[in-house]
């Protein structure tokens, strides 16, 4: 069904922190390894081995550089998987009911048996979150990993999505963002979490969390390696002078 | 946007098509027998031929019937419901005209009311979506309706030709002016994309991945847009400003409709294609292109 459920109590979603992401990419595969053998058709690739390889991925890493008015730019690294937004405008524009919200906890998903592959859905979404599988033809995007984070099979500790347990940096984190008194509700608090592209009505229920403000480097007065080097010396002394004053006069 | 042979053949000829039938649901020209049957006969294949080309770009074309269900919400499902309709209606009202030589008027507005409502949806399809500013606005479906009416004006040779082919180039020109300045108006930004504005200056350090991806194929279409000046040009040379000048010049025989036809069809094309290439989602924002 495309229509939307009622805003669900429980919002499953990501936090993302844009401070601590090294942009590594360790999400993306672990995302790309898990979602390849479980929930649907294996995200395919193209040409894999050749010259022009494209492939079906759930999460990527975009780099970023901000360019402040004075000082050094600074880089930031910014994974985007689907955001399981409240108001999803790519499931109401599914003509099939492939694509749906679930009414329990918010999650975003394609039913890949009744997708039809019209790539409407992708055309709604505002932050390229949906990919279509070239091999199967249908539409791809990140389930939440609804098959861990349920699955009884599983140990506690790995029932939270691929790419947040994989996250070598800590910069990934799982849980209800409905409930005002989750760590990932605390920590968006804290952190003045933000919505992305807001204007565009979606309701993104993942968050980010803006980097820090940066240390500012204090250096000693007229030294360039923090006072830990003699000045080098523009003008020759000794043998040097010599030569060089000789060199000169040839 | 990526400006697929399959949806721009869909669109114009769906189009094309259902203009002719609305002309005809209304009695204009009033036909009967034989002559009936040859107009109904062509506007139904053009609409069909148009309809069909949609489920070429499908990527499980086998499963299109479930397009059907999602009418609720989805302005493609209402497409497929509505087109469906039309085309019964319209088929009943051509069974009456052709073999009983009877013309139900009540039955002629009900399928000149589902003709329109077919083209209205298929704009909406694009119409509706924020994440294409170009296309998000009333303007565009205004167009494609006066296009539909157009088309089926020149088909049927209706007194309305010139005026349709005038009003259409001034639309045409207002969509695109306007268009132009629709990705500015509508606030996305990089800074907006990536929340980080407050920074600094934001451009794209590293792209995600050193190949291309189905967004930047199907969402991120530059090339196109080199010549987007001249073709506009084309496009309204084709679409409008010949098909009148020929319409203004010459009796409307029929072989002078048919040939004004085929310019206008061509220009549409022109058209369509630029309402795709020219169009700029949102998405884009996130590999620092347009
Ligand atoms: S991020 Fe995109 S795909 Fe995910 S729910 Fe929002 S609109 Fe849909
Ligand atoms: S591609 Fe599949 S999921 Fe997306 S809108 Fe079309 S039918 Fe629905
Ligand atoms: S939650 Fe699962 S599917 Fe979504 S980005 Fe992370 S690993 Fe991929």
């Amino acid at each position: 069904m495309t229509q939307l459920p009622p805003p669900s109590e429980v919002k499953l979603g990501l936090v993302i922190d844009l401070d601590t992401c090294v942009g590594c990419h360790a999400c993306v595969v672990s995302c790309k390894g898990w979602n390849t053998e479980n929930y649907g058709v294996p995200l395919s690739d193209m040409d894999a081995y050749g010259s022009n390889p494209v492939g079906t991925f759930l999460n990527r890493i975009h780099s970023f550089d901000v360019q402040p008015e004075t000082g050094p730019a600074q880089t930031v690294h910014f994974p985007k998987s689907c955001l399981h937004c409240e108001d999803a405008p790519c499931v109401t524009v599914c003509p099939t009911g492939a694509s749906y919200k679930r009414a329990e906890d918010g999650i975003v998903l394609v039913n890949e048996d009744h997708c039809i592959g019209c790539g409407l859905c992708a055309w709604a979404c505002p932050y390229g979150a949906r990919e279509m599988d070239a091999a199967a033809g249908v539409m791809k995007k990140c389930t939440l990993c609804v098959d861990r984070i349920y699955n009884e099979n599983l140990e506690e500790v790995d029932r939270v999505p691929a790419c947040v347990r994989t996250c070598p940096s800590g910069a990934r984190h799982f849980g209800d963002l409905g409930d005002p008194n989750s760590e990932v509700s605390l920590l968006v608090a804290a952190r003045d979490g933000v919505d992305l592209m807001p204007e565009q009505g979606t309701k993104p229920v993942n968050k980010y969390l803006p980097p820090r403000k940066k240390d500012q480097l204090v250096q000693p007065a007229g030294t360039g390696c923090g006072g830990h080097m003699e000045e080098v010396a523009a003008e020759p002394k000794g043998f040097l002078a010599w030569l060089d004053k000789s060199l000169e006069a040839l | 946007m990526h400006p697929a042979s399959s949806v721009i053949v869909f669109t114009v000829l769906s189009g094309f098509g259902f203009g002719c039938l609305f002309w005809l649901a209304i009695g204009l020209p009033d036909l009967m027998g034989l002559d009936a049957f040859v107009y109904y006969a062509i506007a139904f294949a053009v609409s069909v031929v148009g309809l069909v080309s949609s489920t070429f770009h499908l990527g499980n074309p086998q499963r299109a019937l479930r397009a059907f269900t999602q009418w609720q919400t989805s302005w493609l499902s209402r497409e497929a419901c509505l087109s469906v309709i039309a085309l019964v209606v319209m088929g009943l009202h051509a069974i009456l005209v052709i073999f009983f030589g009877t013309n139900l008027q009540w039955l002629g507005i009900l399928g000149a009311f589902f003709c329109l409502a077919t083209v209205l949806a298929t704009a909406m399809i694009y119409v509706q979506l924020k994440t294409v500013p170009r296309w998000n606005h009333m303007g565009n479906l205004v167009m494609f309706l006066l296009l539909s009416l157009t088309g089926g004006a020149i088909f049927t040779g209706s007194d309305w030709v010139v005026h349709l082919l005038i009003a259409t180039a001034l639309l045409q020109v207002g969509v695109w002016v306007y268009g132009d300045g629709r990705f500015a108006a509508s606030g996305s930004t990089i800074e907006s994309a990536t929340q980080l504005g407050s920074l600094g200056q934001v451009r794209l350090f590293e792209a995600p991945h050193s190949g291309s991806n189905y967004l930047l194929k199907e969402m991120v279409h530059i090339i196109g847009r080199k010549h987007a000046v001249k073709l506009r040009f084309i496009a309204l040379l084709l679409m409008s400003v010949v098909p009148a000048l020929l319409a203004m010049m010459m009796p409307l025989s029929v072989v002078v409709l048919v040939v004004i036809a085929g310019i206008h069809i061509a220009g549409v094309m022109a058209s369509r294609w630029l309402f795709f290439a020219e169009a700029e989602h949102v998405v884009g924002l996130y590999y620092d292109k347009r």
